[in-house]
């Protein structure tokens, strides 16, 4: 095992308590947005400060720790990311979802179901779901306190008005527990049902803004929909991966440049290479038999 | 009447900026300039007023700017807090309570259900960033309606009673008139039904055709619905128009009361009778 030359995750133990005592009070009021005291990070804040700082407070020498980014773990940010949390802790680095027990995701939840050995870390750049309805801090502290959401729901009414349907691409907003109104990130509406009752613990960060929220396993988490305009996920029926086939995950829409047509492929690679390689397993053991 | 039992009843409301010294704590012996403390500023805004409203009754405030209208006003809707003094609902759910001591959530749900304010400025009810079917559905949603359908109708019933034509329901009120902004506030406070509603100056600053309009609607609103409506001005015109009571504040007291046609034409208060007899 090589020195360290940094103290263990980077953080300092104060700071580490601190982040841990916010994220411990965030677990127990599920979807409220506990305040804390955001450190300056080695990457600038809006760049997943929130999310690393939860991962470097949680790590431990035994954890494995995947970073995704957008469902991509070769992605810039998710490398810089693990390289920064790799050189301080040594802790192992993972691309496979279910070997690992710690995952920081920015904008995506993964498509294998996670378990309770499992923690998911979100990045979140705006944590406050009513936001660009009250501009003051203040106000929405007070409208959270007195559970009043009907800013949230005018804004998705303005929508329908608007464009016949609600128009939230990413961050549609959750009700967590019957309680608080929470920004679940930008993920896409696909990944909000995976909230509800998540076996994983969900752990949300926000450097910049400063706050740390949670969704705790099994804990209701509700996309809010008005009676007559049902919440719907994004919709790829007819539509496989070009690469792995699959059909019932999120996918991103490409363009190929020689034929010049639409193609989609799974927006979670790990997925998509890990069944790449099992389905080459399958033709390499046919032929064997 | 006054057998029936108000649907809202203020006992002893006084509303108070300051700290207070020696001198002005005792009310006997407190010598004030105006409502404010010479020696330490405190300001009376509302000082030791009761008043009853009775169901589908207009009561006219009136009074010159810096009385305790206003402060009255915040004080009915919430949206300030009072020194002391007890409100009451006409309401099987809060009937006894002091509304004042509720929860703000309480208070919030007494807001959404039970009220409607329209303020002078638009600015203050309205969200002008938003349609104006919107603004409407804000309130409805408050109160608890989640199907769009449902609230989209009513929306279009009402903008259509106070005159906004359909075609522009999707625009945001800070495109509109003045005269249009006050009849979008109208009738987003008319959206949840409310037995009582409040209005703030309404006419204020709208030119005369537009305030007949306005005051036409009101009166209409009164007859149709029967809501209980506290009507603040200092336009005793608008307060002939529409009051049945009047009360006359002055200093943060109301000064006189009774009925409309009583007070403009036979005034026992001095201040009353100059503000009277100023009318051109």
């Amino acid at each position: 095992m090589k020195k360290l030359k940094t103290h263990f995750a980077f953080l300092d133990e104060g700071s580490k308590k601190e982040i841990r005592r916010a994220t411990l009070k965030a677990v127990a009021i599920p979807g409220y947005q506990v305040p804390f005291a955001s450190r300056e990070m080695p990457i600038g804040r809006g760049w997943g400060t929130g999310g690393l700082q939860l991962t470097l407070s949680l790590v431990g020498k035994e954890d494995v720790l995947k970073v995704i980014d957008q469902g991509a773990d070769e992605s810039v940010n998710a490398v810089s990311i693990k390289k920064l949390v790799h050189s301080t802790t040594n802790v192992e680095l993972t691309e496979a979802t279910e070997d690992a027990t710690l995952i920081q995701s920015r904008h995506r939840i993964p498509e294998i179901p996670l378990t309770k050995d499992q923690i998911l870390v979100l990045q979140v750049p705006m944590p406050e779901p009513l936001r660009t309805y009250e501009k003051k801090e203040y106000i929405t502290k007070m409208l959270h306190a007195e559970k009043e959401y009907s800013g949230i729901w005018l804004m998705l009414f303005e929508q329908i008005m608007k464009y016949g349907r609600t128009s939230t691409d990413a961050d549609h907003p959750v009700l967590v527990n019957e309680r608080y109104v929470m920004a679940p990130s930008p993920i896409p509406r696909f990944d909000n049902p995976k909230m509800h009752h998540s076996e994983a613990l969900i752990l949300l960060g926000a450097g910049r803004e400063k706050k740390i929220y949670a969704v705790p396993p099994y804990t209701d988490v509700a996309s809010l929909a008005f009676d007559d305009y049902v919440f719907q996920k994004e919709d790829f029926s007819g539509e496989a991966c070009h690469l792995c086939g699959a059909t019932d995950v999120f996918l991103d829409e490409l363009v190929d440049d020689h034929t010049g047509k639409t193609i989609y492929q799974c927006n979670d690679t790990s997925y998509c290479v890990d069944r790449l390689n099992k389905l080459e397993q399958e033709e390499v053991s046919t032929v064997d038999a | 009447m006054m057998l029936e039992e108000p649907i809202l009843s203020v006992k002893n409301l006084s509303k108070q900026f300051g700290d207070g010294c020696r001198r002005c704590s005792d009310p006997s012996t407190r010598d004030l300039i105006k409502n404010y403390c010479p020696s330490c500023g405190m300001v009376f805004a509302c000082r030791d007023i009761s008043l009853d409203l009775y169901p589908g009754e207009i009561l006219g405030v009136v009074g010159e700017s810096g009385s305790g209208k206003s402060s009255l006003m915040k004080c009915l809707y919430f949206d300030s807090d009072v020194t002391s003094g007890e409100l009451y609902l006409q309401d099987e759910e809060f009937y006894g309570q002091n509304l004042w001591t509720l929860s703000a959530q309480k208070k919030r749900y007494i807001r959404n259900h039970k009220y409607g304010m329209v303020y002078q400025n638009p600015v203050h009810g309205l969200k002008m960033d938003f349609t104006s079917i919107g603004n409407i559905a804000e309130k409805l949603i408050a109160a608890g309606n989640r199907n769009v359908d449902n609230m989209k109708m009513v929306g279009e019933k009402l903008l259509d009673t106070v005159h906004i034509p359909l075609f522009r329901m999707k625009e945001e009120p800070r495109n509109f008139s003045g005269g249009m902004q006050q009849r979008v506030q109208i009738a987003k406070a008319l959206s949840n039904n409310p037995p009582v509603l409040f209005l703030d100056e309404v006419t204020t600053g709208l030119d005369l055709s537009v305030q007949a309009d306005v005051l036409d609607l009101i009166k209409r609103i009164q007859r149709e619905f029967g809501i209980s409506m506290i009507v603040v001005s200092h336009d005793l015109a608008v307060i002939r128009m529409l009051a049945d009571r009047t009360i006359v504040m002055l200093n943060g007291e109301v000064i006189e009361n009774g009925l409309t046609d009583q007070i403009l034409e036979d005034p026992i208060h001095p201040y009353t009778q100059t503000l009277v007899y100023s009318l051109l």
